[in-house]
């Protein structure tokens, strides 16, 4: 070990300043995707796709190729790349209203063509860009700027849980859920982007990573809050682990 | 090389492999299954990649991908297709990425009919994507035409970082001609600067992108596209002027529909009556130039559409009121014959001149 660690910037990251609302656990998770990128020496391959979102201008962030994509489209955008450059590393970012939402056809496609993609997918239960509406993934009871009265199960109907369908298909290859609300999960968060990443290096197929996020504008809560919420309500109803890994299931080759 | 008999759909994907197209994303729909067939089919012989998209949005998006890979790439569909995938072709016009779009149209709105029709002339020239954008659209008359343009499509589309089209119906997807098909004489366009391939530490990222933030830049970008949408107008119009010379009457028309007007002008010109046929190759740019090229004699234009008028207002628009524009169109699939373009431009010759569509 060395006398002292200096914590740096990643240089998977550029030098732009991020575009996020102080506590916002984006930053985070970018942190996270372009450490991973750099420790498996595959930044210089990558080419990451920006969905459309409170991430949009991730193609200012990641220091690597991008392509910023139509909203919902990025699993699409993602497999034409691939298709055309099967040895280069491709990860969409992409959040809940994007991926649940809107691009729910794409997605599930995608898996089932098990696409050798890497999908971030950031839930934090709103449409944040937009200013706070409902999403998808929307917990019942939680009020936003669509459902000022809490959302209403006759009315929408169950949140969306990502990872447990895409789980069911066959062509997923490694689908986990994990969450940035403290430093322990940041660590795990940062070990399943990692496997993730190496699996699709192993061209073992279509990989998403989903990861429980806060949004504390959208919430109208304080950062702090914003965690405490996020691990007393979403984790109950997102439960946290690995939901399909093929690769172990199947036993290493 | 010889001419081989071939399919119009064939013609489609063999023209698109000959000039390097190596990957195809598509959708099935009537009438252009044939291009997605083929490409299936021969894909795999050259190493190519097929892939049968989850829906017409998907399909357009996965070019948009592969095409700002750099590589050269395609997808073919029809009416209801072509309209799920104008935000794609928004994107990838505020992008500039180059592709080629083939559309077979067939007859509308709503789910239509099959059969041959040119009421997607709208859809393809002002497009239904948002923003200040058009792109090139090629509408091949017959199948030597038709294998020449589309490999015209992919040269010019990685010359102005556009998407470009090919415009055609059943009719031409679906008849026989003798064709050859040329070699691919490749122009290696260099992509290094903009497409996304990885930077292997050599280079600054570079990203495809059609968002621009803030108003002062945005209209930059619009600027930008404009400048090149203005040098694509005085470069690359196109088309035929057959018999003006001293034509009293000019019919215009395009694609399938012009080749019923080459027969109906011949055979007036058999019986001395003076007209001619200005037929566009580029829709747009429109070639309005055509109609100032042509002689004092002429008293009247016509349109001849396989639709209720669409073209005729860049007709209009390139008369300039220097003749009246008439109509004449049929829609369903149904196909005008040489009689009723004949009759209508005799009726024409004496006079009789509806300026209403
Ligand atoms: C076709 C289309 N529909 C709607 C929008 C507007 N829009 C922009 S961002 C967004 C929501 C994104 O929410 P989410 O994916 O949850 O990401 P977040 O902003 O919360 O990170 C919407 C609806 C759009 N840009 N394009």
């Amino acid at each position: 070990m060395p006398d002292s660690m200096i914590f740096q910037r990643t240089k998977g990251l550029t030098d732009a300043e991020f575009t996020y609302c102080p506590g916002c656990t984006h930053g985070i998770i970018h942190r996270l995707v372009a450490e991973v990128l750099v420790e498996l020496n595959q930044l210089e391959d990558a080419i990451g796709i920006a969905s459309v979102g409170c991430s949009v201008m991730a193609y200012d962030f990641f220091n690597c190729d991008m392509q910023q994509a139509a909203h919902g489209r990025a699993p699409a955008v993602a497999t034409g790349i691939k298709r055309c450059l099967p040895n280069n590393i491709v990860f969409t970012y992409q959040g809940d209203g994007d991926l649940a939402s809107i691009g729910a056809g794409e997605v599930v496609h995608a898996a089932h063509r098990s696409e050798n993609i890497t999908i971030i997918f950031v839930n934090n239960a709103i449409y944040g860009m937009t200013g706070g509406q409902m999403a998808p993934t929307t917990l019942i009871g939680q009020k936003t700027t669509t459902s000022p009265y809490g959302r209403k199960k006759e009315e929408t109907g169950d949140p969306i849980r990502v990872s447990e369908m895409l789980a069911t298909i066959p062509g997923a290859t490694y689908i986990e859920r994990v969450s940035v609300h403290n430093p322990a999960h940041v660590r795990k968060t940062k070990k399943a982007i990692k496997k993730a990443f190496q699996y699709q290096q192993e061209k073992r197929g279509f990989t998403m990573v989903e990861i429980l996020s806060t949004c504390n504008v959208g919430w109208g809560m304080s950062p702090l809050d914003a965690l405490d919420w996020l691990e007393e309500n979403m984790i109950p109803y997102y439960p946290l682990g690995v939901y399909k890994d093929k690769v172990k299931e199947e036993g290493r080759q | 090389m010889t001419k081989k008999l071939m399919k119009g759909a064939e013609v489609i994907g063999a023209s698109a492999i000959a000039a390097g197209c190596k990957h195809f994303f598509g959708y099935p729909i009537t009438p252009q299954n044939e291009v997605p067939e083929y490409m299936s089919k021969e894909m795999p012989k050259i190493g190519g990649v097929y892939v049968q998209a989850e829906s017409e949005v998907a399909a357009v998006n996965m070019i948009y991908g592969a095409a700002g890979t750099g590589t050269r790439v395609m997808t073919s569909s029809s009416s209801p297709g072509i309209a799920l995938m104008q935000e794609g072709l928004s994107y990838i016009a505020g992008s500039e990425v180059p592709c080629v779009i083939v559309s077979v149209s067939r007859g509308g709105p709503g789910l239509g009919g099959i059969l041959p029709s040119q009421s997607d002339y709208y859809q393809a020239t002002r497009g239904g994507g948002n923003g200040d954008y058009f792109m090139p659209v090629y509408a091949p008359a017959n199948l030597q035409e038709m294998s020449e343009l589309m490999q015209k499509a992919f040269d010019i589309a990685d010359q102005y970082r556009t998407p470009a089209m090919v415009l055609a119906d059943g009719m031409l997807a679906q008849m026989m001609e003798p064709v050859e098909i040329k070699p691919y004489d490749s122009k290696n366009i260099d992509k290094s600067s903009w497409a996304t391939t990885g930077t292997k530490g050599k280079r600054k990222p570079n990203i495809i992108n059609s968002l621009r933030i803030k108003a002062d830049a945005l209209e930059e970008h619009n600027r930008h596209l404009n400048e090149k949408y203005c040098t694509i107008r005085d470069n690359e119009k196109d088309y035929e002027a057959y018999q003006t010379e001293q034509a009293e009457v000019i019919v215009t028309a395009y694609g399938s529909a012009s080749r019923v007007v080459r027969n109906a002008i011949d055979n007036l010109r058999d019986e001395g009556l003076k007209v001619g046929m200005i037929r566009p190759i580029t829709l747009w740019p429109f070639p309005d130039n055509a109609f100032d090229e042509l002689p004092d004699t002429v008293k009247a234009v016509l349109s001849a559409e396989l639709s209720c008028g669409q073209m005729i207002d860049d007709i209009r628009i390139a008369a300039r009121g220097r003749w009246p524009v008439d109509f004449y169109g049929r829609t369903g699939g149904n196909i005008f014959s040489s009689e009723e373009i004949e009759e209508k431009v005799r009726a024409m010759l004496k006079g009789v001149i509806s300026n209403a569509r």
